[in-house]
């Protein structure tokens, strides 16, 4: 059982350092170890979190998106401003739009051969522009009151959103490993001439992961609404979408793709979070948390390069 | 010592690469002002060796040594190389395209101006020195990235030249030049050796070597396989050390009934890789499609399997004409294809043996979205038994097994699809002999099961000892065909050598 933990915390060092910072915090700062701060930390991690699934499929892949933000806000707007139609047009047709969005990206990236760095930048800045024709800059308030009441009923003594999260998690990580689609993921992320050479639908995989992508951008925008209970056009700009790629890196997804898992983004996103949650327990003022934030991605990802090196010297 | 005195002198130098061998004590002499041809086929040890004189490979400790100018010298990287006076032109050209000519010639030592700026106007007059030098019709200011490739390799051989040049190695410098411009590029190779560098000549094309070298050196498997003088020595002798001539006796010739035609390729054409391509193989047949690198052939076994799209041409399988616009039709037909670069193209290295191997068959084995793990273990285990894979765990990733190991891993990709059709190419290169020999018997084996194998490879005793039938090639045609008694040695050097008309078996 103990080697068994050794080995997980040594393929995924990510969960090491989320413990060590768990329990230098729980010791030294004040106000973190208590269930009230948890249900804080997780409830924050919600959001994020169904943003991170999806992109974990697409770097997977090989790929990213740029649009994750702006689709995140556009879905939130929609889930709001479309409950005159009913709660369940509302949150269709904001799931809808972000898969949508998704599968042109995927589209324009696997058919037309446009660098994803470039379609995903036009789909995010296209897409801030919907929200704003939308929502005619103005904020948009909830009328149904039992989308609110949801996003802030809890589930088990847990806040409902992450339990709609977590769950979305274990289906994810389940499909990634015992699905055809999630075995093409790593395949074509990994050597894509070889996945080509195989008969690997390709460009449908790629396809596919843009649409996931998309998609779980809109589930994190409805949830966002439910926790909120109203939408801003200015949700989820400007920096959302790096700030999921960088949770889905933190976590030890490779960036050039073939390698990751759904159990290390979680892992990322835990540690962003609790580290979010450290630095405003101890009063840090906001723009040290973002520095911080930034030199952390880069001690983490450091070691992670450096810790995969040598193992590749001992094997 | 004057005229002959070895500018570089290389004494049993080896190096080894996890379970390849690739160097294996290599000496050659290079003289001041002469051009030294270096051939072999591919994986003969060429760029291997050529890092090495360019520093960006180290020998293996102990092995032996570099004497530059009499004196032993280690490279640590590719800067002592350059420094040291050996300049490698790579197939790639290394210039950046958006500086000028001069910038290029100069870059990383620019004549600077007292204020530490750019002297620009002594830049281009040193250079337009050096252009004028090799009577080169180049101005210095424009940029390197509007010049034709033959222009730039000029550039880079200027830029050579700045560095104070002794050794200039050339790695297959015309591949992308037109005829003129390999005349011109001719023209300034003779121009460097009046001034006394010496030239080391890489290319596949012995039209090349017997105009422009005077002496050959010919590697085959990481060994000296003989030095020749140029102008006394025949196409035949090069190209029979390149390939070797020993038939080993652990082939396992293919005792299988031949059945019906399996797959038939008929008027199969690219422009500018190959023309009018039409064979056919039945099950249970090995066919060997044999010529020198740049024949053709690899390009025609991607085509066959819609790698690459075809210019003309028909395709069979069991006498029915299909359509195969991508490798997913390929599959669907029933083909599988093992490419040459198994690493690049046959394997997803980062993924796992069991993984890999299941990687084509993954639809068949999964009901509803589910992938039956139980089914993919159960035929994991069936190839692991029948191919004999060595490897520690089903999970182990591929990039740790070794060349063999990792090529059964391509092998049992295909063979658990049950293909009507299997198409090698070079299936054992970069394997070590042992493993070769199992290769060998399997595919003999895939043959009596009933498969049509197509074998291509670039070794001639490997070629005659698996196929039943061989198919030359040369220059994208195909140059003759040969079965049975007709399948020797000199038959099939004539057909892959020698110019002009196709050889009549």
């Amino acid at each position: 059982m103990i080697i068994q933990m050794k080995n997980v915390l040594k393929r995924q060092p990510i969960w090491a350092i989320f413990l060590g910072m768990f329990l230098l915090s729980s010791l030294f700062v004040p106000g973190f170890f208590s269930s009230g701060n948890f249900l804080n930390i997780l409830v924050q991690t919600a959001v994020d979190g169904m943003l991170a699934l999806g992109m974990t499929y697409l770097m997977i892949n090989g790929y990213f998106d740029l649009s994750v933000g702006t689709v995140m806000g556009l879905s939130a707007a929609l889930t709001i401003g479309m409950q005159k139609y009913g709660l369940f047009p509302a949150i269709m047709s904001a799931a809808l739009a972000g898969a949508a969005i998704g599968l042109v990206n995927g589209f324009f990236v696997a058919k037309v051969k446009i660098n994803a760095f470039i379609v995903t930048l036009g789909s995010f800045i296209g897409v801030r522009g919907l929200v704003y024709i939308y929502t005619k800059e103005d904020a948009l308030i909830g009328e149904i009151m039992e989308l609110g009441i949801f996003g802030s009923d809890s589930f088990l003594g847990l806040p409902v959103l992450f339990v709609v999260m977590i769950v979305a998690m274990g289906i994810a990580s389940f499909g990634l490993r015992m699905t055809p689609h999630g075995r093409y993921t790593y395949a074509v992320g990994g050597n894509m001439e070889a996945a080509e050479n195989a008969g690997i639908p390709v460009d449908r995989t790629i396809m596919i992961n843009f649409t996931i992508c998309g998609l779980t951008a809109a589930l994190g925008g409805i949830l966002l609404a439910a926790r909120l209970n109203a939408a801003t056009p200015a949700l989820g700009w400007p920096d959302k979408n790096l700030m999921i790629i960088a949770t889905v890196v933190l976590g030890g997804t490779s960036l050039t793709g073939g390698s990751g898992s759904i159990v290390r983004t979680l892992g990322g996103l835990f540690t962003i979070g609790m580290l979010y949650n450290i630095l405003n327990l101890m009063n840090v003022q906001s723009y040290y948390n973002t520095l911080i934030m930034g030199l952390v991605l880069i001690m983490v990802v450091y070691a992670d390069s450096h810790i995969k090196k040598r193992n590749l010297k001992t094997a | 010592m004057g005229e002959t005195m070895a500018v570089i002198e290389v004494c049993n130098i080896s190096k080894t690469f996890p379970g390849v061998k690739a160097l294996d004590s290599i000496s050659l002499k290079l003289n001041k002002g002469e051009v030294l041809a270096l051939v072999g086929e591919n994986g003969a040890g060429k760029s291997t060796f050529t890092k090495i004189l360019s520093g960006l490979y180290q020998t293996d400790p102990g092995s032996g040594d570099i004497k530059l100018d009499g004196k032993v010298t280690h490279f640590q990287n590719s800067m002592d190389a350059k420094k040291s006076g050996i300049i490698t032109i790579f197939q790639e050209l290394s210039l950046v395209p958006f500086l000028s000519v001069a910038e290029n010639i100069f870059l990383g030592n620019l004549p600077r101006s007292p204020l530490g700026l750019i002297d620009w106007k002594t830049l281009n007059a040193r250079a337009a020195g050096i252009l004028k030098d090799l009577e080169l019709d180049i101005r210095p200011e424009v940029l390197v990235g509007s010049l034709s490739i033959s222009k730039q390799q000029m550039v880079e051989i200027a830029r050579a030249l700045s560095q104070g040049a002794k050794v200039i190695i050339f790695d297959e410098p015309t591949s992308s030049l037109t005829e003129i411009e390999k005349d011109i590029l001719f023209k300034n190779i003779l121009r460097l050796k009046k001034k006394g560098v010496a030239i080391m000549y890489i290319s596949h094309k012995m039209d090349e070597v017997f105009e422009i070298t005077d002496r050959i050196e010919v590697l085959r498997d990481g060994k000296n396989r003989g030095a020749l003088v140029t102008r006394d020595t025949k196409l035949e002798e090069i190209i029979q050390l390149m390939i070797g001539r020993v038939i080993d006796d652990y082939f396992h010739k293919n005792e299988a009934e031949k059945g019906e035609e399996a797959l038939r390729v008929q008027g199969l054409s690219k422009e500018s890789l190959f023309s009018d391509i039409t064979f056919s193989v039945r099950s249970g047949e090995v066919v060997g499609l044999y010529g020198l690198v740049g024949a053709g052939r690899s390009e025609v076994a991607e085509t066959i399997f819609g790698a690459r799209k075809s210019d003309a041409g028909q395709i069979f399988i069991e006498g029915k004409e299909v359509q195969i616009r991508n490798t997913r039709e390929a599959v669907h037909a029933g083909m599988g294809f093992i490419p040459e670069d198994r690493k690049e193209q046959g394997l997803i290295l980062g993924m796992s043996c069991i993984e890999n191997t299941s990687i084509a068959k993954l639809s068949q084995i999964s009901s509803y979205g589910f992938l039956h793990k139980d089914q993919e273990q159960a035929i994991f285990d069936e190839y692991k038994n029948k191919l004999s894979i060595a490897t520690p765990s089903p999970l182990q990733k591929v990039m740790k097994l070794s060349g063999g190991n990792q090529q059964k891993i391509v092998l049992a990709k295909w063979l658990c699809m049950n293909p009507k059709i299997l198409i090698l190419d070079e299936p054992t290169r970069g394997i070590d002999v042992g493993s070769k020999a199992e290769i060998h018997k399997l595919i003999a084996k895939l043959a009596e099961s009933g498969i049509a194998v197509v074998v291509i490879s670039s070794e001639m005793p490997e070629i005659m000892g698996v196929s039943d039938r061989i198919i030359t090639m040369k220059e994208g045609t195909i140059t003759g065909e040969f079965t049975g008694s007709d399948i020797t040695e000199q038959n099939l050097i004539n057909a892959i050598a020698l110019t002009g008309q196709a050889v009549e078996a």
